[in-house]
């Protein structure tokens, strides 16, 4: 165990320096951190890093950016980069979102992916502020053992810097790393380190030039459930008779450890606590309140192991697969409801009608790889725009449903790598003429009305040759 | 219910001479009908409502597959189909050899539903096709009951149909298969039949071939169809009915319909070549001998006609005995004497379970006991005798076709469980008539002993014996003695059954004098008619209970009520779905044939052997597999590159129908192909039993091994609650196979074949023999 890791430390090692040289001719280096504080929260599948970065202007210009930094290997499973700043004095403080772009940089060292922070009001020369950054990081605990039989707990890596990766010069930096239980097999020490209970602390470090990087490895006990939705895709269909009705289509795996052998029924029933502690039987969907004709099935036809409770706040549907799910494998599954439209859907001031409603996936705790959602607006809407808080791919499609003739237009949003924090709302605008919810209506009776006038024209026509 | 008061009051409205109240009438028996066709729909959404809306069963799983390649890859696709997920490594030719009549059917619907923007799953149509043809069933009914015995029969006949329970049975929603349209097809068929016989128009001759080729599209049992029709005609010929109505009722159908028919892959040149189509053949000639002689009869004196006859007749009889010969030697020297198996043992009740143990292994293919009459047809038990003493008054073509329906299908019913469906109408039909004509000559007699309306019944039963004899259409017809030949003999049966008093008079006497005598006392009219009320009322409760309780149950989700409430056992679905998303997609699952199409189309995994059972010998080969000792069944199993073996298996739950207590027929068939497996070796003196008194051969075998295994684990004594027994043999380890799946409530099991060890340098001499047994596993099968 541990040589890989000696390896690792002396790969990384020239790396970083390769890095540092490189970095000296960085034009933002005239901003400084003065402190620096990182907590990496790894409890569960999803690796939620908080950091906590003292700002100071070194330079003699005013700035409004602040650079963030991250590995290549870290920003492919980047789901979000939040950025807040803390506003006035002690006790009043108040938080700030702070607009977050991924930017790229001409002389990026090493592949290295920057995000600018934008802050509210310019750094003058010589003053100091305090950012929140907070990011979370999909698919990044690497199950070691890969494969685990049915007994076994789950093992995973992290891997990291013990240094925060930052393109200025950082003064004092301390990492805090939280580990779901007292079982951590092996860590990598950069002096001073230490562990207490189910924390790791990095640091303090002092004087760390830009791009400092010293590559640590974790490796611990983690049995939380590795929910993963390989793909989702949610649709909701607007009727303006008074119905929303959702559809969505869920890819579920187990992405921990993959689960190795005999699967015994009687092992799993007798034994609950030794056997199958990685596994999960149970999923939590928290759906909006006043969820009405709620279905959960499969394409074999309807599993009848959920329940559901609901209160005037929110509902909660509990879903359990057909089988527990064990490392590496799947389930699918349809979950529908039907909501009422009130609640959901509001007029703008300028004559358009918008819909609000949640993005990201009900389910607690999973990570969304591939999320498509689809807004099906009424037969006869035009002018679809969706806004949606964070950036995803858009394009319109058209489904034909009951008895449509043009058909309904689709706004269709996919965005990947969707954790909980994206479960925020967006909205689609459109503009509607109500008169379009009588076409349908008026059709079938004019298709009647022909059917019956053809019947008694055809009862009193005389078509017979022979009179 | 409704379904005979109804039908009872639109009688009477029928029997009007004036114009409104026929009209009226008209509207009448056209809502009625409209509101049978919704009890005959709505009565088979039990299962539906009950439990969901899913496909039930094994063979509607297939059928359900089939449907869904067909809408997605289109008609030609489908008659080309090899589908390699089956009968592995062999395959099946799917076009060839399915009747695609449901599935064209469904399919079509499915079309039109989607090219009308109507989004339904292919499942959602599925499911709703056979409670959709149960509706069209009984509007058929009504139809060829009407044209037997005029509309009000129809209506009632139809009635019953809507709800027979041994037509629920096969076509609840969800129960997709053949039988679901082929009821209708059938009975629609024999409609356009006598629609032909009594009109003798050209037209219905032709729609009567386009129906029966649906027919064989649909189902099987069309041969049930092209054997009863030749009967008939033979029957009418026999009986000196002869006539021009007859021979275009039927020549056009015989040639017509046999090309049709072979124009359907699966019957092909069967449709001239088996035995099951020769009677057609023969009648066939025989019509047009009888047509010939007739029209010599027309043109040539007497005289000259009897010399011509005994010329005929003597150079014909010579070439006909001649044509006999031959025919006989070729059908003689086929094996099975041109005769398919289950035809066969439609003929000889005993043939199946000497010969065939697979045909004989199916529940449904036994013959019925005494309750399933009741429980299946219930009071038409009882009606059918009256309906067919009221078909003979009088006998007519369409009648007498009735009779005979209703003689051959009780025959065939008694033979095997499944042809009660073919019963089912018979039954209706002539349970139809017989209330019909109870009802009539009740009300009737009601009404003209009512002051008051009593100079109307006169005139009414005039008209009801005219719009009877309209059905019957026979060339010369008085309206007074028709009425007359009918209604006196139909009363007297009645009153055979009620009351014997009155022995109706001479026919001289004035007529109303007369109808007052044929009239029945008004409080014994009443009474029965209470009476045949109650009885109606009775049938539906208890088709009522039928649809609800008895046949609705998927059979892939069972229920049970315990003191905490409903239980639902959803394993078999548990199964398949860890299958299809955990398991490869070439990965080869064997099980024995009963679950293959279910696995086939829920979990999308290849199949050794499948409820197809077109192959005896492959069948016999996971048969022996399930019955051999492990290395034995591990060597069988990897020579057909099986990953996994899936069991089903009740004891845990007290599921009755589980592979231990179908593995007999395992052994059976196994050993009917390969002989070193013999039925004695599992059974102690001749009992079948799994505890400490089981032979080694049973505790050793395969099927006993993957069903317990570490099931003593479960409670510590492993009793199984099924065979209602501790286990003989309680703790063994498995050396070929691992338990890589096992559902909830155990119901199912799967197990992987390990994979063969590699070969040890100490050991080779070991491994030699083992590789030399390998190539002829069935001398290796032998030893232990």
């Amino acid at each position: 165990m541990e040589t890989p890791i000696r390896s690792r430390e002396t790969l990384s090692l020239t790396l970083f320096s390769l890095l540092f040289f490189i970095c000296k001719s960085s034009p933002l280096h005239h901003l400084l951190i003065s402190n620096a504080e990182r907590r990496i929260d790894l409890s569960s599948h999803i690796v939620k890093v908080y950091l906590t970065l003292k700002i100071e202007n070194a330079g003699s210009t005013p700035a409004s950016e602040v650079l963030l930094a991250f590995p290549p290997a870290q920003v492919d499973h980047l789901a979000t980069v939040e950025a807040l700043a803390t506003k006035g004095k002690r006790k009043k403080t108040t938080l700030v979102h702070l607009e977050v772009k991924p930017t790229e940089l001409p002389d990026a060292p090493n592949d290295a992916k920057y995000f600018t922070i934008y802050l509210a009001s310019p750094l003058n020369s010589g003053e100091s502020t305090t950012l929140e950054v907070l990011y979370m990081l999909t698919h990044s605990l690497e199950p070691f053992p890969a494969e685990i039989a049915q007994s076994e707990s789950q093992l995973v890596f992290y891997r990291d810097n013990a240094l925060i990766l930052l393109p200025y010069h950082v003064r004092q930096q301390t990492t805090f790393i939280k580990t779901p239980s007292n079982k951590v097999e092996s860590f990598t020490r950069v002096e001073p380190t230490n562990r207490a209970g189910t924390e790791i602390k990095y640091g303090p470090y002092e004087d760390r030039p830009p791009y400092s990087f010293s590559p640590i490895l974790v490796h611990f006990e983690n049995n939380s459930p590795f929910a993963v939705v390989e793909e989702l895709v949610r649709e909701v269909e607007i009727s303006h008779w008074g119905n929303l009705q959702v559809t969505e289509q869920y890819t579920l795996v187990h992405a921990g450890a993959r689960h190795k052998g005999v699967f015994s029924r009687v092992d799993y029933q007798s034994r609950p606590s030794l056997n199958g502690v990685s596994s999960f039987r149970y999923l939590l969907a928290r759906l909006p309140p006043r969820v009405h004709s709620v279905y959960y099935r499969d394409e074999i036809g309807n599993i009848s192991s959920s329940h559901l409770r609901t209160d005037s706040r929110k509902s909660e549907l509990e879903i359990e697969p057909r089988y527990p799910l064990f490392g590496g494998w799947k389930a699918t599954f349809v979950i529908g409801y039907g909501l009422p439209l009130q609640d959901f859907l509001f007029e703008s001031s300028n004559d358009k009608r918008y819909l609000n409603f949640t993005f990201g996936c009900p389910l607690l705790e999973t990570v969304v790889d591939k999320l498509t959602f689809k807004v099906v607006l009424p037969e006869g809407s035009k002018d679809p725009s969706a806004v949606v808080p964070f950036p995803v791919e858009q394009h319109l499609e058209t489904k034909y449903s009951y008895l449509d003739v043009v058909g309904r237009t689709v706004v269709v949003l996919e965005k990947k790598n969707v954790v909980p924090v994206h479960n925020t709302h967006f909205q689609v605008y459109y503009t509607f003429k109500p008169i379009f919810m009588l076409a349908e209506p008026m059709m079938l009776a004019s298709a009647f009305f022909l059917f019956f006038v053809a019947c008694v024209a055809y009862l009193h026509i005389d078509l017979s040759i022979r009179k | 219910m409704a379904a005979p008061e109804t039908s009872s009051a639109a009688v009477p409205t029928l029997y009007t001479n004036n114009t409104l109240r026929n009209a009226f009438g008209g509207v009448l028996s056209f809502f009625i009908l409209l509101l049978i066709g919704v009890l005959a729909f709505s009565i088979r959404l039990f299962s539906v409502i009950k439990y969901e809306s899913v496909i039930h069963e094994f063979d509607p799983y297939f059928n359900y597959r089939v449907t869904q390649f067909l809408t997605k890859n289109g008609i030609y696709e489908f008659w080309n189909w090899f589908d390699d997920r089956t009968w592995y490594p062999l395959g099946r030719v799917i076009g060839g050899t399915v009747y695609p009549g449901l599935t064209l059917t469904a399919g079509t619907i499915w079309w039109l539903l989607n090219s009308l923007n109507i989004p339904l799953s292919v499942e959602t149509v599925c499911v709703f096709t056979a409670p959709i043809f149960s509706a069209f069933a009984s509007w058929a009914t009504y139809l060829l009951t009407k044209e037997v015995k005029g509309a009000g029969a129809g209506l009632t006949a139809a009635a019953l149909l809507a709800m027979v329970p041994s037509y629920i049975s096969r076509s609840v929603a969800g129960s997709y298969d053949n039988e679901a349209v082929a009821i209708f097809a059938l009975i629609f068929t024999f409609y356009l039949y006598i629609k032909t016989l009594n009109t003798g128009s050209l037209f219905y001759a032709t729609l009567n071939s386009i129906a029966y080729f649906y027919m064989v599209c649909s189902w099987g049992g069309y041969t049930f169809i092209i054997n009863l029709i030749p009967m008939h005609v033979l029957l009418c010929i026999v009986i000196g009915r002869y006539s021009s109505r007859l021979y275009i009722a039927y020549a056009p159908l015989v040639v017509l319909g046999t090309l049709l028919a072979a124009l359907v892959p699966v019957v092909g040149f069967n449709a001239v070549m088996t035995s099951e189509h020769f009677a057609s053949f023969l009648v066939f000639i025989i019509i047009h001998v009888v047509a010939f002689v007739y029209h010599i009869k027309g043109i040539l004196s007497p005289k000259m006609f009897k010399v011509a006859v005994t010329l005929v007749a003597s150079v014909g009889l010579a070439v006909c005995c001649a044509v006999i010969a031959v025919l006989i030697a070729l059908v003689a020297s086929s094996p099975t004497k041109g005769w398919s198996g289950r035809s066969l043992s439609l003929l000889d009740p005993t043939y199946a379970s000497k010969y065939i143990p697979i045909i004989a292994s199916v529940s449904e293919h036994q013959p019925p006991t005494w309750p399933s009459y009741f429980m299946d047809i219930n009071v038409l038990a009882f009606l059918v005798p009256a309906g067919i003493i009221a078909c003979f008054l009088p006998l007519s073509d369409a009648s007498s076709f009735v009779v005979l329906y209703i003689a051959t299908s009780v025959y065939f019913s008694g033979v095997m469980v499944r042809l009660m469906l073919v019963l089912a109408p018979a039954a209706c039909i002539t349970s139809g008539i017989a209330l019909s004509q109870a009802f009539d000559v009740f009300t009737r007699s009601i009404k003209f002993q009512l002051p008051g309306i009593s100079s109307n019944a006169e005139v009414d039963a005039g008209e009801a014996s005219s719009a009877i004899a309209e059905a019957q259409n026979d060339a010369v017809k008085t309206e007074k003695p028709e009425e007359t030949s009918r209604d006196r003999p139909s009363r007297k049966n009645k009153k055979k059954e009620k009351e014997p008093v009155e022995k109706p008079s001479t026919k001289a006497k004035a007529k109303a004098e007369k109808k007052r005598l044929l009239a029945l006392p008004l409080e014994a009219s009443a009474i029965s008619l209470l009476l045949l009320v109650l009885l109606g009322a009775f049938y539906v409760v208890h088709c009522v209970w039928a649809a609800a309780e008895a046949y609705s149950a998927p059979s892939i989700v069972l229920t049970s009520h315990s003191h905490d409430g409903l239980h639902v056992f959803d394993d078999f679905r548990e199964a398949y779905a860890w299958l299809h998303h955990n398991t490869d997609v070439d990965d080869k699952v064997a099980s024995w044939w009963d679950y293959g199409y279910q696995t086939t189309a829920m979990a999308n995994r290849t199949v050794i052997v499948d409820n197809n059972t077109w192959n005896n010998t492959h069948i016999a080969t996971v048969g022996t597999a399930m019955s051999s000792p492990e290395k034995a069944a591990w060597e069988i199993f990897h020579s057909l590159d099986v990953k996994y073996v899936l069991v089903v298996f009740g004891g845990l739950v007290g599921y009755p129908s589980d592979d231990i207590n179908k593995f007999l027929w395992m052994v059976r068939i196994g050993g009917g192909v390969f002989p070193h497996i013999k039925e004695p070796d599992y059974l102690r003196d001749g009992q079948y039993r799994i505890d400490s008194q089981g032979t080694p051969t049973m505790l050793n075998s395969l099927m006993y091994k993957l069903s317990y295994y570490r099931f003593v684990e479960t409670d510590g004594k492993g009793f199984d609650r099924v065979r209602r027994t501790e286990i003989g043999k309680k703790y063994f380890k498995l050396t070929h196979f691992e338990e890589v799946f096992t559902t909830h409530h155990w119901m199912v099991r799967i197990y992987k074949l390990k994979s063969p060890k590699n070969r040890i340098r100490g050991k080779t001499k070991k491994s030699k023999s083992k590789t030399g047994s390998a190539s002829s596993p069935k001398g290796k099968k032998k030893n232990p």
